[in-house]
């Protein structure tokens, strides 16, 4: 399938002559401490390139200062990158002028945003239906669909309350339901959950989820936390001083880090919740005895602990009835007795 | 130990040395003031000209000569003065002024109070409409109808063409970060320069009369839309304009649907301070002939006359709340008015309006009821009460004060050679800004002995200089006291508030009555009106210092004293440098209206200029030393807070 999005070698600069910098070999091999003293420019997003495919949930992950706020808003153009590519459906944002720009805003896609940007002076319902206002649609319809959205993310009964009446989680729910009213192609979330409490955080991850499993729209997902990308993520980018440091379902992250950053980064992870036991089987003995279960590689640790552990002989691993391993006490223990 | 000693020492070793520096100079001007005492002062006679003053008056004279002929005049300042005229007389041809020749106004009193009572429940709601409808009927009752209605036609006029100019010109500078470059030096130079300096030469240009008012009162009344609009635009979240643009609005889109209704509270708030400053202005510009209730006051003030300047202070008064509280309430919540009062409101206001228009009863108010003069005689008498019974409190103070403090500065500086002063100004400005400032005070020296009138600048910086110390020591104590307890700072602050709102001119009633008119007199207005922003500053600075800190020092063992001083206005001295700044301006300010009661001086060669055709120049050249004396003392306090906050 042909990805929604596909990012080539963008990079956005933020100082004096930033296009003049990104057209230098030189300079662009420079690290980002190195540029800033040579040129006083700031490399937020340097050189990045990943797809996202339809009906995907992407998360970009990165610290603060990673530059992943900045990579989200390049997608849109509420930051106008530097250079590079971005193909969406087939056609390069970079080269849309204002108008079309505005039409792709209106109709393909739309952002949620960590302080959630809602109008104080509009009521929810308002709130829902700007993003139709603004394109022209009638009042009547306008209100129809919100009320739908309104009713998809549990806000109902919420309609004529203003902003500042709402908990944080709620004003979020306006915030995601503003950004789906539109039915755009692709939602992008700049750490929507940020600001909010751990409990309310969670619920509104499981929102996330369900809504991602009914409207079945392709998502791209900025956070902070590693936990949140593992929950969330189809597939994880993870960015360090605006580059690239590895793109790969969670799993593959704490299975196989790319570099001590990322092997630092999900050191603290529980890793029987993310591993699958590809991951941790291992190629069978003469001694074994292959008449065990079966489990699919794919069978996260945590689910296996109990088939494994009862067996009286170590539980093979079979894909496509072809035997790609086994998986014993030890191999499982070995995981659990890790994350202690 | 030594190593860390050594440059600790560093600093106070200089600053000892800087003040040892200063009192040096300061013992050089007495020694030498002693020595010069009355030589070299450049004074100049009540009724002398310099020739700059007589060539103004020539400008004036050839300007009056050929307003009828040359195009500029004829094209283009008549042009404006007649479509300003127009708007204003229009105005007042609706309340205050027989017209279209009926003998009434075509709104009389029953609709204009009806009028003002349904625009204040429509945007600020039942009490605050009550209170205007009772502001506005007492203000008939006081005899002061006319007037009073003179007074909100201008205040009208000038507002609506301030917020017509400067909404526009503060959403360009809120959107446009070059424009707020170029406007916000404009608006600050607009906003120091003492309030009644331009009255002067505006009537070079446009007369004295309605138009010349209402543009003084449009240049002052104009900043404060378009800074706050500014501000209002600029403060609406970041997020909440890039939520808008990532949905695909226009430009318009976003100007018109997210930044003007997240920025109308701010802007209404605007509205308020353009309001305002309006109908403080319009009164001021009583001096240049405008009609209305500051008329009434100068007349009484330039006889004496407390009473009536006291019935007219106070129907100004009343008319500064009825407008602050109608803005400020229309600021402060969303309100929807339900449909059935809004027409009703709607129908009484039609019938009233009809009946004042038709009828003479509802047209015209009957003045017999008479409590303007019982409220004139009440304020005679307590006058006259006052200065019999009080003298020994209030001269005992106003003769210590001008013994203490006025009179041994003015001495030393009017009296000292000029060339003497101007060396002591420009070295303590080198000591406190380096060259720069050392250079501006250099130049401002030299201005003000080019104005003809040094020696009337030396005895209004020193009125000026007494002024702005009383203000810092009242400044400070009460600051101070209000940063420190919550609870003084609920009870002061709406005191405070009030008595911004109120037009310079009528702090000086009350202290006429009990200082009568002296120098003396003009320095406690002054004073009255400066201080509140001063307390204000002050007491946020000390509010503002981190808790923590005071806290720790708590937890030392410091006694409150102790933590006043040694910690929290140390570490406020930002605030009080801005205060004294502030408050030099607001007393320079005064210094115009303190001529009007015998503060002498420039004030009074500016006030004399208005009222005589020959001292015309003479009063313009003062207005000039006004400001450059502004522009001096700004600029030094201003880099003493650079120095100090650093």
């Amino acid at each position: 399938m042909d990805p929604v999005i596909s990012v080539r070698d963008l990079w956005k600069v933020f100082g004096p002559n930033a296009s003049q910098l990104v057209a230098s070999d030189e300079l662009k091999a420079l690290s980002r401490q190195e540029l800033m003293e040579r040129t006083g420019s700031v490399a937020a997003v340097r050189g990045v390139d990943f797809d996202v495919a339809p009906g995907e949930m992407f998360v970009v992950m990165g610290l603060s200062g990673s530059g992943k706020s900045t990579l989200v808003r390049c997608l849109t153009r509420l930051v106008e990158p530097t250079a590079g590519t971005i193909m969406f459906e087939g056609e390069n944002i970079l080269e849309a002028d204002p108008k079309r720009l505005r039409d792709l805003r209106r109709n393909k896609f739309s952002m949620v945003f960590q302080h959630f940007g809602l109008l104080p002076h509009r009521t929810v319902a308002e709130n829902v239906g700007y993003g139709l206002e603004i394109r022209g649609v009638p009042r009547a319809k306008r209100g129809e669909r919100s009320q739908e959205v309104i009713d998809l993310v549990g806000l109902s009964g919420n309609e004529k309350s203003y902003p500042d009446q709402l908990s944080g989680g709620m004003q979020q729910r306006v915030g995601l339901a503003r950004a789906l009213a539109g039915d755009p192609d692709v939602l992008f979330f700049d750490e929507p959950f940020s600001a909010l409490d751990p409990l309310i955080r969670r619920d509104m991850q499981s929102e996330v989820i369900r809504l991602h499993r009914e409207v079945g729209k392709t998502m791209v997902f900025i956070t902070h936390d590693l936990s949140e990308a593992l929950k969330l993520g189809d597939r994880i980018l993870i960015m360090r001083d605006g580059q690239v440091v590895q793109v790969g379902t969670g799993d593959e992250l704490v299975g196989a880090p790319a570099d001590d950053y990322v092997r630092d980064f999900v050191r603290d992870v529980p890793k029987s919740h993310v591993l699958t036991l590809k991951w941790i089987m291992r190629p069978p003995r003469p001694d074994d005895e292959l008449d065990g279960p079966e489990l699919s590689p794919e069978t996260v640790v945590r689910e296996a602990v109990r088939s494994v552990l009862s067996a009286d002989k170590p539980v093979k691993v079979v894909q496509n009835g072809e035997l790609l391993g086994v998986v014993a006490d030890e191999e499982i223990l070995g995981v659990v007795a890790g994350e202690a | 130990m030594v190593a860390v000693a050594a440059p600790r020492q560093l600093p106070r070793v200089f600053q000892y040395r800087k003040s040892l520096i200063f009192a040096g100079i300061v013992l050089a001007w007495l020694v030498l003031w002693m020595v010069f005492r009355n030589v070299g002062t450049l004074a100049l006679g009540a009724a002398d000209l310099t020739p700059l003053h007589r060539w103004i008056n020539d400008v004036n004279d050839a300007v009056g000569a050929s307003r009828n002929s040359n195009p500029v005049f004829l094209y283009f300042f008549n042009e404006i003065r007649l479509v300003i005229d127009e708007f204003v007389t229009f105005i007042q041809a609706l309340i205050a002024q027989p017209s279209f020749g009926r003998p009434v106004p075509v709104i009389g009193w029953l609709g204009v109070v009806a009028i003002a009572g349904f625009v204040s429940l429509a945007v600020a709601g039942w009490r605050i409409a009550l209170l205007a409808v009772a502001g506005f009927v007492f203000l008939g009752l006081q005899g002061l109808w006319q007037e009073s209605m003179d007074t909100l036609s201008l205040t009208l006029a000038a507002v609506v063409i301030s917020l017509l100019v400067g909404i526009p010109l503060g959403i360009w500078a809120g959107l446009s970060d070059r424009a707020n470059r170029i406007l916000t030096p404009v608006l600050d130079f607009m906003q120091t320069m003492p309030t009644f300096v331009y009255l002067a030469p505006l009537t070079l240009f446009f007369l004295i009369g309605p138009a010349s008012a209402t543009i003084a009162t449009l240049i002052y009344a104009a900043p404060p839309a378009i800074r706050i609009t500014a501000h209002a635009i600029r403060s609406v979240p970041r997020n909440t304009v890039e939520a808008s643009e990532s949905l695909g609005a226009t430009r318009n889109q976003t100007l018109v649907k997210v930044l003007l209704p997240s920025a109308r509270k701010t802007i209404v708030l605007g509205i308020n301070q353009t309001i305002m400053a309006a109908l403080a202005m319009v009164t001021i510009a009583a001096l240049i002939d405008a009609p209305g209730l500051g008329k009434t006051v100068v007349k009484a003030l330039q006889t004496l006359d407390v009473g009536t300047a006291f019935n007219a202070g106070l129907a100004i008064v009343v008319l500064a709340i009825v407008l602050d509280r109608v803005t400020t309430a229309a600021a402060s919540e969303r309100r929807t008015l339900p449909r059935w009062a809004l027409f009703g409101g709607l129908g009484i206001t039609g019938v009233c309006v009809y009946l004042s228009y038709t009828y003479l009863w509802a047209a015209e108010f009957q003045s017999d009821v008479g409590a303007g003069s019982a409220i004139s005689k009440g304020a005679t008498a307590v006058t006259e009460w006052a200065q019999d019974s009080l003298p020994v409190i209030t001269d005992g103070f106003k003769d210590f004060v001008t013994l203490a403090l006025i009179n041994p500065l003015q001495a030393l500086l009017a009296e000292s050679p000029w060339f003497l002063v101007a060396l002591v100004i420009v070295a303590l400005s080198f000591m406190i800004g380096g060259v720069r400032s050392a250079i501006v005070s250099a130049v401002c020296v030299g201005l003000l002995i080019a104005t003809g009138l040094w020696q009337d600048s030396m005895i209004t910086l020193a009125s000026t200089l007494v002024a702005t110390i009383m203000v810092m020591a009242l400044g400070i104590v009460v600051g101070v006291w209000m940063g420190r307890s919550r609870r003084a700072d609920r009870f002061i602050r709406p005191v405070l508030d009030a008595a911004q709102v109120m037009p310079a001119f009528v702090y000086l009633v009350p202290f006429l009555a009990l200082f009568s008119a002296s120098r003396f007199t003009a320095i406690i207005a002054a004073v009255v009106f400066a201080a509140p922003v001063a307390i204000k500053i002050i007491a946020d600075g000390i509010r503002a210092v981190s808790p923590a800190t005071v806290e720790a020092s708590t937890a030392l063992g410091s006694s409150s004293w102790q933590t006043i001083v040694k910690v929290q206005l140390p570490m406020a001295r930002g605030a009080l440098t801005l205060a004294a700044n502030q408050g030099l301006i607001y007393v320079l300010s005064m210094v115009v209206v303190g001529g009007l009661v015998g503060a002498g001086a420039l004030g009074y060669d500016v006030v004399a200029g208005f009222s005589q055709g020959q001292l015309y120049g003479k009063g313009l050249a003062a207005g000039v030393a006004i400001v450059v004396l502004g522009v001096m003392l700004d600029r030094l306090t201003q880099a003493a807070a650079k120095r100090w906050t650093n």
